[in-house]
């Protein structure tokens, strides 16, 4: 069923527009449909790929055939992409750029889906998707360094800006997996000490949820004047880097959002534990460390790791604001991008992030299922 | 509780005072302002710029729970059955994807103004809504679900006397997460030139001017909390309605 | 030996136990019974001070409980709890060996501690060693949480309704099964159950209790016998008294010279199954056999005379 709607979709998407032609890099550009971007003979594989992808994906039972397909479709769009950037840039100026348009994100989308249907239908354990996200990655790396791509607006402007792009990534980087590691630090003994202490629990988890539902860019806005002050007034501390705009308070910003998911999925971990096993622990003789090392951790760990899943996915996603204030990142290019009125430069910046956080959320996924001791209980 | 009350009060004035008499907290916020520069935000009037905060998310939420919880209702009858799996794979990697980042996709296809923050808003809320519907939906005690079969009630009265209302507190959930998110992402909106709250901060980034970055910080901060605060007492409300 | 002094536990002002004192002898069998709520648990927990007592004490061969740390004092306590309280993410092997490992036995021992265990409670090591609770029936995951408890060859074992989930027949044979470790090793149990005939059959000596205080406390004939209130008496069950005594005693204690007819019985029978056997078959004697000889009868009439209550 949802094969022929993929189908039926993914058909229609093929007559929009698959790729723009642009003058410059700022000017709107015109749609060009799949079949026209070059010679029949260039663009005949990659239709027959996408179509055939498509059509392999309505074997609802078959998901390794409907995967087959998926993977057909994918690999026919980049070859459309190839074929279509290089007829159209032909006698097209020096500054012409020609990038994706609806048709192929609507495609991408469509197969994307089509794929990750298939892998959830086929339901491999977390080995196995960790090999298949190697594979994919590989592949993708694979494209990119290839070369094969390099026609396109996107690429350009990541060519343009190959510096700048490896140091947003590694701030984008630092920003999201620093208070990771720093909510961690405060969040695991905030954490411990809740579910020792129902009072404190009361007290504590309400604040982190209002901290929390503070819109983000009033947050790293507020942090400005808070620790433009301790720079001013705390010796020592400009000198380490605390000031009212850049990194600091983009990433104090973020560790007071990743609390709540740490601390709530600690107290919510540590809580999972039996009470009756807990009574045996205690019965048999551990000390409230072992008891906590030995039962209350181990069985809580798939609980806690999906707090840290759930920070990693959303600070990645908060790290773009950063670019606001200058604490780095790849919001820099978004909101540059947004100013400029530069499509691409928006792309170069929002792309990473999105393929960041997908990642993140499958390689946390699996961790999550490999930390998962106990066999699931039977539905 | 009684605590409790009185912040809530004082929110809620703080919040009144601080959109309709930005005057008054002239003396606070000018030690923030550059000297010589503007100290309280005048170029929109904050009232005008709340309403069409709020409007947007209003109406991005509101169409957005329309349509989740439709879907969720069809997608958990029998007939929908196979598209629930994909359903399911749809709101998980739906929502790994940043409000932020669907915001500045949105701009290259629908351009800049309301339109892409509405777009973003509607797509990124219908994930939170319909997720909780689905869950609401296929999760009803199956002895209530009997007895009301039993009874003789047919499908429709069955959803919508039994169903609905028992899956309600967890609908609501979701709208209240789906709306937390949406203005959050209204007040980015004004990078794409929506007319939203976050105008005022983006102002205060730009001119070095940190009154205005706490002014209209405390605002959007002071709206989502107290919105936030509403949606969880009217969920517990409809919970203990329920005897859940 | 277990000296409980003057113990009382209050929750709430209400007291749970109420100034109970006994004495437990070495290598013994000790039954705690008592309906639901009458203060079984909390008496045993303060054994090992898992709850501190309101006020009394408790000794364990002289030395007061109050001497050493708790934790450390249950390491050498085994405790089966109420419900089995296994580790869902321990296998079996984890869970049976879990204090001895906290006793820092080498791994080798361990091991070893955990296939003996588990072939005494009837479960084979290889095919048991290595499942997660999660995949045992409700009685097998007792009987690895009663196996738990005796891992580190405690010389004292408390045990809370260690049986409560198993039918009929498993049961029986937990409870013969528990009687033979017990003889063999020589350690003392106290165990707590609300079934009269699990006290009978399992204890050296019975105690009872009622809304938190030790009514009655002596060897199971003797309860049977003469109740000393109405409580033990329902306790025991009007109706079934003399059954219940019959059942502890043997057919060697009756056995006389002369003949009977039909199928013989064990000399280790119970009277009880004699009785049965009488009725059954229509019989006024049944023969006794030992070692696969006969060696007499016990007549329905001398059974009869031995279930009356003696003055
Ligand atoms: N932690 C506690 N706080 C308050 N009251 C308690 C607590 N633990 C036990 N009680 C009360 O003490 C009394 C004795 O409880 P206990 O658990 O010892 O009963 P029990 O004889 O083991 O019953 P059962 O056969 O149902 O297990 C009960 O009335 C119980 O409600
Ligand atoms: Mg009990």
């Amino acid at each position: 069923m949802p094969g022929v709607l993929f189908a039926i979709l993914g058909l229609a998407a093929l007559t929009t527009p698959f790729m723009t032609l642009a003058a410059n890099r700022i000017v709107a550009g015109d749609g060009v449909a799949a079949w026209r971007l070059a010679s029949p003979g260039a663009t005949v594989p990659g239709l027959l790929c996408i179509v055939t992808g498509l059509l392999l994906g309505l074997w609802g039972a078959r998901p390794r055939l409907r995967l087959a397909g998926a993977a057909t479709g994918l690999a026919g769009l980049v070859w459309l992409l190839m074929a279509g950037a290089e007829a159209l840039l032909t006698d097209a100026g020096t500054y012409a750029r020609v990038s994706p348009d609806v048709g192929f994100w609507c495609l991408l989308t469509i197969l994307a889906l089509l794929m990750a249907d298939a892998i959830s239908a086929l339901s491999p354990g977390p080995l196995a998707r960790a090999a298949l996200l190697v594979v994919v990655l590989a592949t993708l790396a694979l494209v990119f360094w290839s070369g094969v791509l390099s026609d396109l607006s996107v690429m350009k402007e990541f060519a343009v800006r190959q510096q700048a792009f490896v140091r947003a990534t590694l701030q984008h980087l630092g920003l999201a997996f620093g208070s990771l590691a720093a909510a961690a630090v405060i969040g695991f003994p905030v954490g411990i000490l809740c579910h020792r202490n129902g009072r404190l629990r009361d007290g504590v988890l309400p604040v982190l949820s209002f901290l929390q539902t503070i819109p983000s860019l009033a947050m790293f806005g507020l942090m400005i004047p808070i620790l433009g002050w301790v720079g001013h007034t705390v010796p020592g501390a400009q000198a380490i880097g605390i000031a009212g705009i850049g990194f600091a308070p983009a990433f104090i910003a973020l560790v007071l959002y990743a609390l709540l998911p740490v601390v709530a999925n600690t107290v919510a971990g540590l809580g999972a534990a039996p009470p009756a096993a807990l009574e045996a622990a205690r019965g048999m003789g551990m000390t409230p460390v072992q008891r906590l090392r030995r039962v209350e951790l181990p069985l809580g760990l798939p609980v806690i790791l999906t707090g840290l899943r759930i920070v990693l996915v959303q600070n990645i996603g908060l790290a773009v604001i950063a670019g606001l204030i200058g604490g780095g990142g790849y919001g820099t290019f978004v909101f540059q991008g947004l100013n400029q009125t530069a499509t691409d430069l928006i792309l170069l910046g929002a792309l990473p992030t999105v393929l960041l956080a997908l990642v993140a959320a499958i390689v946390m996924d699996i961790l999550v299922d490999l930390t998962r001791k106990t066999p699931e209980p039977a539905p | 509780m009684k605590a409790g009350q009185i912040l809530r009060g004082g929110m809620v004035l703080l919040l009144v005072a601080l959109v309709l008499r930005p005057e008054w907290f002239y003396a606070v916020l000018a030690p923030f302002a550059p000297t010589g520069g503007p100290v309280i935000y005048e170029r929109a009037s904050l009232l005008s710029l709340s309403l069409s905060h709020l409007g947007l998310v209003a109406g991005a939420s509101g169409l957005a729970t329309v349509v989740a919880v439709t879907l969720a209702i069809l997608v958990t009858r029998p007939l929908g059955a196979p598209f629930r799996p994909l359903s399911r794979t749809i709101t998980n990697m739906g929502q790994t994807f940043p409000p932020v980042a669907v915001l500045a996709l949105a701009v290259p296809i629908l351009g800049f103004g309301a339109g892409p923050t509405l777009v973003a808003l509607f797509l990124y809320g219908l994930l939170p809504i319909f997720e909780n519907a689905m869950t609401g939906l296929s999760t009803l005690p199956p002895a209530t679900m009997d007895a009301a079969r039993g009874i003789g009630l047919n499908r429709w009265q069955l959803l919508l006397r039994v169903e609905l209302p028992l899956a309600l507190p967890v609908i609501l959930t979701g709208i209240r997460l789906s709306i937390v998110i949406a203005l959050g992402t209204a007040t980015i909106g004004s990078t794409v030139a929506a007319r939203t709250l976050g105008e005022v901060i983006i102002a205060g980034l730009l001119t070095n001017n940190t009154a205005f970055v706490i002014q209209g910080g405390l605002i959007v901060g002071l709206f989502a909390v107290i919105i936030y605060d509403a949606l969880v007492r009217l969920e517990a409300y409809c919970a203990r309605r329920t005897g859940q | 030996m277990i000296e409980i002094d003057g113990i009382t536990k209050l929750y709430d002002g209400l007291p749970a136990v109420d100034d109970v004192t006994m004495t437990v002898d070495t290598g013994t069998i000790t039954v705690i019974v008592g309906t639901s709520g009458s203060g079984k648990t909390t008496l045993l927990r303060m054994i090992n001070r898992l709850e501190e007592p309101t006020s009394g004490s408790v000794r364990i061969n002289g030395e007061s409980t109050q001497a050493v740390s708790p934790h450390i004092l249950r390491r050498r306590i085994g405790y089966a709890i109420q419900g089995h309280g296994l580790f869902p993410h321990y296998t079996v092997a984890r869970n049976i060996g879990a204090v001895p490992a906290l006793l820092k036995w080498p791994a080798q021992q361990i091991a070893e501690r955990v296939d003996q265990l588990l072939t005494l409670f009837s479960m084979d090591p290889a095919q048991f060693r290595d499942r997660y609770p999660a995949e045992l029936s409700g009685g097998q995951q007792q009987r690895v949480g009663v196996a738990r408890a005796l891992a580190s060859r405690p010389d004292l074992l408390l045990m809370d309704e260690p049986f409560g989930a198993l039918d009929p027949v498993i049961r029986a044979r937990a409870q013969d099964d528990l009687r033979r470790i017990q003889r063999r090793l020589g350690s003392t149990i106290m165990l707590v159950t609300h079934d009269m005939e699990e006290a009978i059959r399992l204890g050296d000596r019975v105690a009872v209790m009622d809304a938190g205080r030790l009514v009655q406390y002596g060897a199971p004939a003797e309860i049977i016998a003469r109740p000393v209130t109405d409580f033990v008496a329902d306790m025991v069950g009007r109706v079934e008294r003399p059954l219940r005594l019959l059942s502890l005693a043997t057919l060697s204690e009756l056995v006389e010279d002369g003949a009977a007819e039909g199928e013989a019985l064990p000399v280790d029978a119970s009277l009880r199954d004699a009785l049965s056997a009488c009725l059954w078959t229509g019989r006024d004697a049944v023969p006794v056999e030992q070692d696969g000889a006969v060696i007499g009868r016990v007549t329905f009439d001398a059974i009869r005379a031995r279930a009356r209550v003696h003055p």
